[in-house]
């Protein structure tokens, strides 16, 4: 038996441009096609909170442009309220499935995690392709609805129900958009499922010698507890879909009761209940949000132990406290029905978890002080925007403390204090981990380095433009200011609009920086300088690899069997102060 | 093409079994000289299947808990539950269900004698493995039977709570049984040489999943009889 | 330079971020909750005050501790390195003991506000309005003098004719001196109880003086009850998304004194 056919799942080297580009097996690959598409999708959902933005504090004047996208929904270029709503959800949307859970997650995951546990790809490569292909299926589906009829669902992306249910009698945007958008998910639902299946099985079963689990870095901990997560969630938010688009399509009543008269129609449907479709929803939605953290979680970690040059000061804490968070989160969703006219008495009991999912968070933050404290700290672009997100994770962070007290939420649910949090806590924070990852791992995908300067100016500029944008939605909600308003004409919200003025310039300002960024992405592709095979002196198996980028083996045929735990730094050795986990040197006494 | 046809070595084929789950130490599979090519020496990707499939299994389950969890949730949403009589050929489709899981195992040990060469030719293997699929087969025609039958009662998706959760649970159920049938017709070529030679984790690996869609179905039958 | 741009720059905007919250204003607009016209608003706002001192004073001292360390050591090259006193152990035992004991303190506070609007019925004695949320109005409904509430028949809702609830008052006797009306005007300091019924979609009531807010769950009737302490006009805004005018979507409440509220009472019967 040859030693080819021996290995059933692992493949040779591709040979034509479609296998090497396209339909491609290597996970190396994959991970850069779902980068690709995450940004696309941020770019895309970006553009949108610009209109968004725009709209709300010059909404009677025509946006350049605006009318080619939409006829109906902005006729000469002025946006009618349901098209900000469709937007918006399609910001949403977009936003939270295909950004954050693609880049940081699928992205950065499928590319590293098989090289740092020493594998030469994830255990079911074409799985793994099938799970991009999937994905992309699912976003064209999702930007399709831009182009249906009635155009996109303007129900937001938690698209409750029966607004989301009942089909084109609850108003425009809620025609062909609304099962475009249950399909999308649907379909983006199988991805992800495959997704977190390669990586559970890849982490579990393909470490190669030496690489116990306790000595796998935070980040594939971080990546392998997210697809834990991933699995069960999803799994929840398939069926919800294939509910929803029944009632819709179908005429069944899960989500839909009786009784009910939408613009003059009588609904034939019997007995559904909203809160159903809440409950199904949220129990995704909530470990979702962490989903969408925990790699950032690794990621941080990961590169300001190797800046830091000195370990965590105890990195098992912090990956004891991703579990924690990981298993926490499963217990919390109810905290977004405290007031949906679910038992009062539940509230409390989704209360008591979601306050106690602040002590991992806690910890895991006083250990990152912690760490900085006795440290060398390199600053670069990549460990900026770690400190950023450090500091970004607190500001999100401690708004949710306000949030997770039902009396307190009685008057800031559903304000524009809520969408501060989630966006400070889950947007910037997780978006910062990302940047932090590409000027991190950039020279190891790519074989050159990103610009400092660039990086910095991206950073600090980023830094306070975000902090300029959302640090305000939290005064707009201790204002009562109500979210999810196309336009500001109540008598209390009228007064705000300065505050909204301010926003949407720090929202043009902080979109027109990151142009620093993807032109510094394409410059340094093409003409960055060239990377020596560990820039960074970090001692993760990525490092390790015989060339940058890695062969399409990562190790090149080369067996490798790993020594150490990642955490070796501040030590003597024969590299400086660092040993890799591959290094078969005993570390010599602590300068 | 010719090497295919031979049973496989035995040391090729059985995963070292020391190693399973979390906190395994080492993750080191099978055995290789130090400096060794990787490409040779690493066990041919054989526990990953085993542990991708618990792992799939376990977000089946979760999908079908999230569905009891509605119908019982739609259930006390409101009082227009309507009891339904379950079509008789829903036994007899469980029947046909569990006699392909004992058909299944019956082909396992055929398969297995025949990998360690007690059994020279494929036939008795192969023949047990069809039956498993026209079990399989005999299973989904008869739930769309069932479906008929419903139908001929005036039952469709939308009439009623209950029947919405009946073609919603059946349906869900019979669209991963086909999915087992493609895996289980994927085993079966494999087998006879066509493709890859088959591995031990793969049978493993559909069979589990095979067996999990009867032990699946038993749970939701007893969901269906006892609610709706 | 190292951190110290950094470590600048995390702590002016730690700072700056304090600023409105304590003032209560930005760029000339007030950034706190309107005055309390409710009788258990007293305790939401204890709670959100003492939770934005604790919330508060850990934010600034986190980035204040982030700015200091990366100021101290950004930058550094080949210094000592040095493990945090204690190391992990004491930050572990203070995040559990402080946010632990700050969670369970808070919380058995918060259920107390909860309670009072949540866990006890309407008093018996309190006055019954309805309110009808549907794209795009809320409507109120007086049950007249018959001191009854008509049924309500979705096929029979027109709005052309104002009849907003589908009533019949041809068949339904009660229905006949049902009061219907586009503001809730209620008297100051009577207990109202609520009753919130969805025609269409998913709502939301919120009045920000009141320090209320329920959601409409449509096929679910839900109750509300509370007591305005303060003559005057307080707006009722939608805070569920509901379809393109949700940002319209919105009614006053119209606190009088009694024998005001009775008159007004009076000219709608009499209408």
């Amino acid at each position: 038996m040859s030693e080819a056919q021996a290995h059933v799942a692992h493949h040779g080297p591709p040979t034509t441009f479609i296998r090497k580009h396209i339909f491609s097996l290597d996970h190396k690959v994959i991970g850069k096609q779902y980068y690709g598409l995450a940004l696309v999708a941020v770019v895309t959902g970006m553009v949108l909170s610009w209109l968004m933005r725009v709209h709300l504090v010059w909404p009677n004047s025509p946006i350049p442009g605006l009318g080619l996208l939409s006829k109906v929904g902005a006729p000469g270029g002025v946006m009618t309220p349901e098209y900000y709503l469709s937007l918006m959800t399609m910001h949403g949307t977009l936003m939270v499935f295909f950004v954050l859970t693609n880049a940081p997650f699928a992205a950065f995951g499928n590319y590293f995690l098989p090289i740092q546990i020493g594998a030469e790809d994830m255990a079911f490569p074409r799985f793994n392709m099938m799970s991009f292909w999937t994905t992309f299926v699912a976003f064209i589906i999702l930007i399709s609805a831009f182009f249906v009829g009635d155009g996109p669902p303007l129900s937001g992306w938690t698209a409750y129900a029966p607004l989301s249910a009942v089909g084109a009698d609850s108003g425009p945007g809620e025609g062909l958009g609304q099962t475009l958008w249950g399909l999308s998910i649907f379909v983006f639902c199988i991805a992800s499922l495959l997704g977190s299946l390669n990586f559970i099985a890849t982490t579990l079963d393909l470490r190669t010698k030496g690489m116990t689990l306790a000595r796998m870095p935070i980040v594939s901990w971080a990546w392998f507890i997210t697809s834990c997560i991933s699995l069960l969630a999803f799994a929840v938010l398939l069926p919800a879909c294939l509910l929803l688009i029944l009632d819709r399509v179908a005429g069944t009543s899960f989500f839909i009761p009786s009784g009910l008269n939408v613009s003059d129609h009588l609904q034939p449907h019997q007995g559904g209940s909203p809160l159903l479709w809440q409950h199904l929803f949220w129990f995704f939605g909530h470990p979702e949000v962490y989903i969408a953290i925990l790699p950032a979680i690794g990621i941080v970690s990961h590169i300001l132990i190797c800046n830091m040059r000195k370990p965590m000061l105890s990195h098992k804490i912090v990956i004891y406290c991703m579990m924690g968070i990981g298993f926490l989160s499963y217990m919390v969703w109810g905290h977004h029905m405290f007031l949906s006219g679910m038992n009062p008495f539940s509230a409390m009991v989704f209360s008591f978890p979601t306050l106690l999912i602040t002590i991992p968070a806690t910890i895991m933050t006083l250990i990152w002080l912690g760490s900085l404290y006795g440290s060398n700290l390199r600053i670069n672009s990549a460990s900026l925007f770690c400190l950023g997100f450090i500091s970004m994770f607190v500001s999100g962070g401690v708004s949710g403390f306000f949030l997770a007290q039902p009396s307190i939420d009685i008057y800031l649910h559903a304000t524009y204090f809520v969408v501060g949090h989630f966006h400070m806590v889950m947007g910037v924070a997780a978006i910062m981990g990302v940047f932090a990852g590409t000027y991190f791992w950039f020279p190891k995908m790519t074989g050159r380095m990103m610009n400092e300067t660039l990086g910095k100016w991206h950073f600090y500029l980023t830094l306070i433009g975000t902090y300029a944008i959302f640090m305000p939605f939290h005064y707009l909600g201790l204002a009562g200011n109500v979210r999810r308003y196309s336009a500001f004409t109540d008598d209390f919200l009228v007064p705000l609009i300065p505050v909204h003025k301010f926003i949407t310039i720090a929202a043009l300002f902080t979109g027109a920086v990151q142009l620093i960024f993807i032109f510094n992405l394409i410059y340094s592709n093409w003409k960055g300088k060239e990377a020596p095979a560990n820039p960074w002196e970090c001692t993760s198996l990525e490092w390790s690899t015989p060339s940058s980028p890695p062969p399409f083996d990562n190790f090149g045929g080369q067996h490798v069997v790993v020594y150490h735990d990642p955490h070796q730094y501040g030590v003597k050795s024969s590299t400086g102060d660092y040993l890799m986990q591959t290094s078969p040197e005993r570390a010599g006494e602590t300068p | 093409m010719a090497t295919a046809l031979q049973p496989p070595q035995v040391n090729v084929n059985e995963e070292p079994e020391a190693h399973r789950g979390k906190g395994s130490g080492g993750g080191f599979r099978g055995p290789a000289p130090d400096g060794g090519n990787l490409r040779a020496t690493k066990d041919p990707a054989g526990e990953p299947a085993r542990t991708g499939i618990w792992v799939g299994l376990a977000a089946i389950a979760m999908t079908f808990a999230a569905l009891t969890s509605a119908l019982y949730v739609r259930e006390g949403a409101s009082t227009d539950w309507q009891h339904i009589v379950l079509p008789p050929i829903l036994f007899f489709n469980t029947l046909a269900l569990i006699a392909s899981s004992v058909a299944l195992e019956v082909a396992r040990r055929r398969v297995s004698a025949f990998m360690r060469g007690k059994d020279p030719s494929r036939s008795a293997a192969t023949f047990w493995l069809n039956a498993t699929m026209v079990l399989g087969v005999v299973f989904v025609v008869g739930q769309y039977m069932a479906w008929l039958k419903l139908r001929s009662l005036g039952l469709y998706l939308p009439t009623n709570p209950n029947s919405s959760f009946f073609y919603v649970f059946t349906g869900v159920h019979a669209v991963h049984v086909l999915g087992g049938l493609g895996g289980l017709t994927r085993v079966v070529a494999k087998f006879r040489g066509m493709g890859s030679p088959l591995r031990k984790s793969t049978l493993d690996a559909t069979s589990y999943y095979w067996h999990f869609m009867g032990l699946l179905w038993i749970y939701l039958l007893g969901v269906l009889w006892i609610k709706l | 330079m190292g951190g110290k741009v950094f470590a600048v720059l995390v702590i002016l905007i730690a700072l700056a971020s304090a600023v409105p919250i304590i003032s209560h204003t930005f760029l000339g607009a007030t950034v706190a909750p309107p005055d309390d016209i409710s009788t258990h608003g007293a305790e939401i706002d204890k709670q959100m005050d003492e939770t934005m001192i604790e919330a508060g004073l850990s934010f600034l001292a986190a980035q204040l501790v982030l700015g200091f360390f990366v100021w101290q050591f950004g930058g550094r090259q080949n210094g000592p390195l040095k493990n945090f006193p204690g190391g992990a152990k004491y930050l572990v035992l203070a995040a559990v003991l402080l946010v632990g004991a700050e969670a369970i303190a808070l919380g058995a506070m918060g259920s107390k506000a909860w309670a009072k609007v949540y866990f006890q019925p309407a008093s018996v004695d309190a006055l019954p309005i309805q309110v009808q949320a549907g794209q795009f109005a809320f409507y109120f409904r007086y049950a007249g003098p018959d001191g009854k509430f008509g049924e309500l028949h979705p096929d029979k809702i027109n709005e052309g004719n104002a009849n907003y609830f589908g009533l019949d008052p041809e068949n339904d006797i009660p229905a006949r001196d049902d009061i219907q009306s586009g503001e809730l005007v209620v008297p100051v300091n009577k207990e109202i109880h609520l009753m919130m019924h969805a025609k269409d979609v998913g709502h939301s009531f919120y009045v920000r003086e009141l320090r209320i807010q329920q959601d409409f769950v449509p096929g679910l009737d839900l109750s509300l009850h509370f007591t305005a302490t303060k003559v005057g006009k307080y707006e009722i805004v939608c805070t569920q998304l509901c379809g393109l005018g949700h940002y319209n979507m919105k009614a006053y409440l119209n606190v009088m004194s009694q024998p005001d509220y009775e008159a007004w009472l009076k000219s709608q019967s009499n209408t």
